[in-house]
């Protein structure tokens, strides 16, 4: 195997500054990853996945796919970031801390998990090696084809288009399948779920649960359970059914409650 | 020591994928959660990609002139790919190297389908925050927790 | 996503300005871009995937900058509904002509004389299906985001 990398070594003297890229472009990876990790404005967390789309996507040029880079720019730094703030617009923005003592379990089912994948590593292809079994039949082999039956420069559309026709289909429906199913949550003018039917009288509504003070059965949830309410729950109105309260209402109700009690 | 020179690809993917990974696991927050699952995705994506670099290739856009009708075309080709290579090999035509263009294809599709499928996560996120007003995880386990036991104290 | 209070035109001093005036002489430069993508997708990087975004990106920017209500009137919701079947029948009326021009479903060499001018044609039509479709996803899913009411306060910030 290193007889391969020094060949290649060899054949392109332009190894080494690709070389300090790639890493250079890990580290960076790796930093915003672990910020992800650690940060809890989601705002924040929002922004900089857009950094790590872009960052692969300087990485993907640099590993010549210029085609996947060029999407991973305008679908991951661009859309999905747009969407992203969109939706946490309408949700929240900041995550609650999770309590160490809940971090260990995940914690350990994650290193023990990249153990084994850094054992495996040691059967995979060197980087850039060019007679490993993922680059040398089928991949080079639409290459060659394409120049003698297709005739267009760019192998990536040619295969896109042409041999892995069905697979494209495929993907394009998922994608209608993808928007058909957003229309049908939010609707195309954000109104979906927000209707309610009453035939012979029983009204039917988007199901909710009750909206009721959240944090203070997050913080005791047995124990308001066994105390097993007095005051029954109250009916939804029709206004109240699909909207839950706000947050500040209901951080101020359970205040209440807790200081009544 | 192979791993060091050779295949230190493989262990930045799987850094990036298992820090995905624990974001998904250990967050509560829907949001957050949907954010480390696209950060797994984007280093499964790099993955693929870095098993189809050849090392000292070029992009897979042929370089040769393939027919008189795309003859102009061929200086922007050859401007676009890496020029010295090219020039040094459009004597000796078979002789350029490609990288692999299949890992392309696959995940050039993946990608436009992953912000399909986030986008639905996203969409059910905001109706799960208009349903149960938080988007923590624990506190609607909580919620439907409450919803049951009274639902069948009644 | 909508701002109400700066679509007000006399609200001129708005903090956008520059914006505003960048992003209009921007816009058309972008769709055009997209297109560039689209049909140069052959001979270099891009295709139907990229220049749908774009497109939609396009649009996403118009939106963000000029309101929601403005790029509603601008490219309408109910291209969406056509748009994104069209692209799907699309792609596969071209895969079903073939099929009834005597090939395989999606072996685009029966279109034409040539085998080769045949997949130009059959690679040209498949890109615009999957064009449309993924630009008016896009744009929908947008729509159905930025128009949906928001619970929350500004002040929640």
């Amino acid at each position: 195997m290193s007889s391969l990398m020094s060949s290649g070594l060899m054949s392109s003297g332009a190894v080494l500054p690709t070389m300090i890229l790639d890493i250079g472009l890990m580290a960076m990876l790796v930093v915003v990853a672990f910020a992800i990790v650690r940060m809890r404005s989601l705002f924040g967390i929002v922004m900089l996945q857009g950094v790590y789309s872009l960052l692969c996507a300087a990485w993907f040029v640099s590993l010549d796919a210029v085609d996947v880079a060029f999407t991973e720019a305008a679908v991951g730094a661009g859309v999905s970031t747009v969407l992203m703030l969109a939706a946490m617009l309408l949700a929240d923005r900041q995550s609650n801390p999770v309590p160490v003592s809940k971090q260990i379990a995940p914690l350990l089912v994650v290193v023990v998990a990249g153990m084994a994948m850094f054992f495996a590593i040691g059967d995979m292809p060197a980087y850039g090696d060019v007679n490993s079994a993922a680059n040398t039949y089928v991949g080079m082999d639409y290459i060659a084809r394409t120049a003698e039956e297709i005739h267009i420069p760019n192998v990536v559309t040619a295969v896109l288009g042409s041999y892995r026709g069905y697979d494209t289909f495929g993907e394009t429906v998922v994608i209608f399948a993808a928007g058909l199913g957003v229309l049908l949550l939010l609707g195309l003018n954000g109104n979906a779920g927000h209707w309610q039917a009453t035939p012979n009288g029983q009204r039917i509504s988007a199901a909710s649960a009750p909206a009721a003070d959240a944090q203070e059965v997050a913080e005791t949830p047995s124990k308001s359970a066994v105390k097993a309410k007095p005051k029954p729950r109250p009916k939804p109105k029709p206004k109240t059914i699909y909207k839950a309260a706000p947050q500040a209402k209901v951080s101020k109700k359970a205040k209440n409650k807790t200081g009544g009690e | 020591m192979s791993i060091i020179f050779e295949q230190y690809n493989y262990a930045i993917v799987i850094i990036l994928m298992m820090t995905g990974l624990y974001v998904v696991f250990a967050s509560r927050n829907l949001i957050k959660k949907l954010v480390g699952l696209s950060i797994f995705q984007t280093s499964v994506f790099l993955l693929y990609i870095t098993i189809g670099k050849v090392s000292g290739g070029q992009p897979p856009i042929i370089v040769e002139s393939h027919g008189a009708d795309h003859a102009s075309l061929e200086p922007v080709l050859v401007a676009a790919a890496n020029a010295k290579d090219a020039v040094a090999h459009a004597a000796s035509k078979s002789d350029v190297l490609y990288s692999n263009p299949l890992p392309h294809v696959l995940i050039l599709t993946a990608i436009v389908v992953g912000v399909a499928t986030l986008a639905i996560g996203l969409a059910l996120v905001v109706r799960i925050r208009e349903t149960y007003g938080t988007i923590e995880e624990d506190e609607i386990e909580a919620l439907d927790y409450q919803y049951n036991l009274e639902g069948t104290a009644d | 996503m909508s701002n109400p209070e700066q679509q007000s035109p006399d609200n001129m001093q708005d903090p956008h300005l520059i914006l505003r005036i960048i992003s209009k002489f921007l816009i058309p430069f972008i769709a055009l871009f997209a297109f560039y993508v689209q049909f140069h997708g052959d001979f270099g990087p891009g295709g139907g995937f990229q220049a749908g975004v774009i497109l939609a990106a396009s649009v996403i920017l118009y939106a963000l900058i000029f309101g929601l209500d403005a790029a509603k009137k601008a490219f309408p919701p109910s291209w969406i509904r056509i748009g994104m079947t069209i692209g799907v029948l699309l792609y596969g009326g071209t895969g079903v002509l073939a099929w009834i021009l005597g090939g395989e479903f999606l072996n685009y060499s029966v279109l034409a004389h040539d085998a080769a001018h045949g997949q130009h044609y059959g690679i040209l039509a498949i890109e615009l299906g999957v064009l449309t479709t993924v630009a008016t996803v896009m744009v929908a899913i947008f729509y159905a985001f930025g128009s949906r009411q928001p619970d929350l306060q500004n002040e929640d910030w």
